[in-house]
C-alpha cells in the first residue's frame, strides 16, 4: 500500500485549475521532492494532501485513508510556511498543547524530549515571541515531529532556515527515512532536497511534467530536471 | 473523555494566550465602561424611563463589547499559520469550535460581570434583586452570542475586512436572542421575577442556544476545511 497516493486530483481556485489531473505515489520510506517554479501548484498539492482543503476532483489517500480521517491525520506531520506555534505561549506549553491534541500518552515527556533534540531545552519556559528566528524554526520542526508521524509533509522546509536549523532538520529527516518514514517535500533548495530524495516530481502549471526516481545526474546538477522536463 | 480533555485543552490555550496579551479583553472592557458612562450622561438616572430601557442599553453594550473579543477568536490563529496546525491535528472541528466557544464565553461573561456593578451605579438600578435569574439570563444570552460569534469568526478568518464583516454577519442573526435578553433583563433589574409572557422569551433563548450550538457543531468542519 502506498504511504501517499494522489489519484487524478484537480483543484480549482475559482475557474483557475491550480492542480490538473495530478497522479503521484510515494511508497513507505520514500522521500518525494516536489519541485517546480513559483505558482506551479506545489503548496496547493501539499495542502490538499494534508487535508487543509478538499480536491475538486480525484482522490488522495494516506495509507489507504482519506486525509481528513482522524487516523490519517495522526500519521501526518506538516511544516508549512508559518511556524504554527503560538507567540504568547512558551516552547514547552506549545509542544504540550500539540501533544495533548495528538493524544500522546505523556505530552510533557515527549515535549521535553523534542526540546532537547532540537536544542531548545534551556529556553523551554521562554515565550516564543522572545525567540530568535532560528529558535522559532527549530520549535516548528519539534512541533511537526512531536507525535512521531509516519508521513511528513514539508512545504519548502529549508527556506529561511539558519545553518543550525538546516543541520537539525536534515539530521531528523535522515533519521526519519532510516526509520521508514515517508517524506513529501516541496522545495526550491534543490541541492539540500535532492541529497535526501529517492523520488522527484516536477510540477509545471499544475500538471506533473516528470515523476521518477532521483538519479545521480539530478544530485550533481540540480537544474537537470528543469532543463530536461521543464519549460526552460 | 478524551474529547472533553481536548475541548478543555483548546479552551485553556485560548484563555492563556488572551490573559498574557490582554489585547481583546482590555479593549472590550474599556469600550463597555466608556459606553455605559456616556449613556449615563445621555439619560436621567432618576427617571423611570431610564430604568425601563436599561436592559436594552445593557445588552447593546454587551453585544458591541463582546464582538471585540469574538473577533479575536480565530484571528488569533492567523499569525504563524497556527490554524493549519489545529486543522491538521486529529481532533474533530467540533472540538476546536467548542473549546474556542467556551474560552470566548468565559471572556465575554467576565467583561459583563465587571460592567454590571458599574451599570448599577450609573443608572441607579438595584440589579441584585433577582441575582440568580439575572445570571441565568446573562449566561444563556452570552452563550448564544458566543456560539454565533465563534462560528462566524471561523468563517471570516481569511477575509481581509473580518473586523467589519463579523458584526455585519452576526448582529442580524443575534436579534432574537438580544431582544429576549433585553426583555428579560429589563424586568429582572427592576426586581420582577421571570413569569407570564417573559417565560416565552426565556424558552426562546434556550431554543436559540440549542439550535445554533447544534448547527455550529455540525457545520464547523465544512467552515474550516471546505
Amino acid at each position: 500500500m502506498s504511504a501517499v497516493a494522489v489519484d487524478g486530483v484537480w483543484k480549482y481556485y475559482g475557474d483557475y485549475p491550480a492542480l490538473r489531473d495530478v497522479r503521484l505515489e510515494a511508497p513507505p520510506g520514500a522521500c518525494l521532492a516536489l519541485i517546480g517554479r513559483n505558482g506551479a501548484g506545489k503548496t496547493t498539492l501539499l495542502r490538499t494532501i494534508a487535508g487543509f482543503s478538499r480536491p475538486g476532483r480525484g482522490k488522495i489517500r494516506i495509507f489507504g485513508k482519506e486525509p481528513r480521517d482522524t487516523e490519517a491525520r495522526r500519521m501526518m506531520g506538516f511544516i508549512g510556511h508559518g511556524i504554527s506555534v503560538y507567540d504568547e505561549l512558551s516552547a514547552l506549553e506549545n509542544l504540550k498543547l500539540y501533544g495533548k491534541l495528538y493524544g500522546l500518552a505523556d505530552p510533557k515527556k515527549s515535549a521535553m524530549e523534542w526540546l532537547e533534540r532540537t536544542g531548545l531545552e534551556r529556553v523551554r519556559n521562554g515565550l516564543v515571541r522572545e525567540f530568535s528566528r532560528g529558535m522559532r524554526q527549530r520549535l516548528a520542526v519539534a512541533r511537526a515531529f512531536l507525535h512521531e508521524p509516519s508521513v511528513l509533509l514539508l512545504d519548502e522546509p529549508f527556506t529561511a532556515l539558519d545553518d543550525r536549523a538546516i543541520a537539525v532538520l536534515q539530521r531528523l529527516l535522515r533519521e526519519g527515512l532510516a526509520a521508514g518514514k515517508t517524506i513529501v517535500m516541496s522545495t526550491h533548495q534543490l541541492r539540500e532536497a535532492l541529497e535526501l530524495s529517492t523520488q522527484v516530481a516536477l510540477l509545471v502549471r499544475g500538471k506533473v511534467a516528470f515523476d521518477g526516481p532521483c538519479t545521480p545526474e539530478m544530485v550533481q546538477d540540480p537544474g537537470y530536471v528543469y532543463a530536461r522536463y521543464g519549460e526552460g | 473523555m478524551r474529547t472533553i480533555r481536548q475541548v478543555i485543552t483548546v479552551a485553556v490555550k485560548d484563555l492563556r494566550a488572551e490573559l498574557r496579551t490582554k489585547e481583546a479583553i482590555n479593549a472590550s472592557l474599556a469600550f463597555a465602561l466608556v459606553i455605559l458612562l456616556m449613556f449615563s450622561f445621555a439619560f436621567d438616572p432618576e427617571a423611570d424611563t431610564t430604568r425601563e430601557i436599561s436592559g436594552g442599553l445593557l445588552w447593546i453594550v454587551f453585544a458591541f463589547a463582546g464582538t471585540l473579543i469574538l473577533n479575536r477568536s480565530f484571528a488569533r490563529e492567523v499569525p504563524n499559520d497556527c490554524l493549519d496546525a489545529l486543522i491538521a491535528a486529529p481532533v474533530p472541528g467540533a472540538v476546536l469550535f467548542l473549546g474556542k466557544a467556551i474560552a470566548n464565553f468565559v471572556l465575554v461573561l467576565a467583561v459583563e460581570l465587571v460592567s454590571l456593578p458599574v451599570f448599577g451605579v450609573f443608572y441607579n438600578v438595584k440589579w441584585t434583586q433577582q441575582f440568580w435569574e439575572l445570571m441565568g439570563v446573562m449566561a444563556l444570552a452570552t452563550w448564544g452570542m458566543t456560539v454565533i460569534g465563534t462560528i462566524f469568526s471561523a468563517l471570516t478568518v481569511n477575509i481581509r475586512l473580518r473586523e467589519v464583516m463579523l458584526p455585519m454577519l452576526t448582529y442580524p442573526i443575534l436579534v432574537p436572542a438580544l431582544i429576549g435578553a433585553m426583555r428579560l433583563t429589563a424586568g429582572l433589574v427592576m426586581g420582577k421575577p421571570i413569569g407570564g409572557d417573559d417565560a416565552a422569551w426565556l424558552r426562546m433563548l434556550i431554543g436559540f442556544d440549542v439550535m445554533y450550538t447544534v448547527a455550529s457543531l455540525v457545520l464547523v468542519e465544512t467552515v474550516l476545511v471546505g
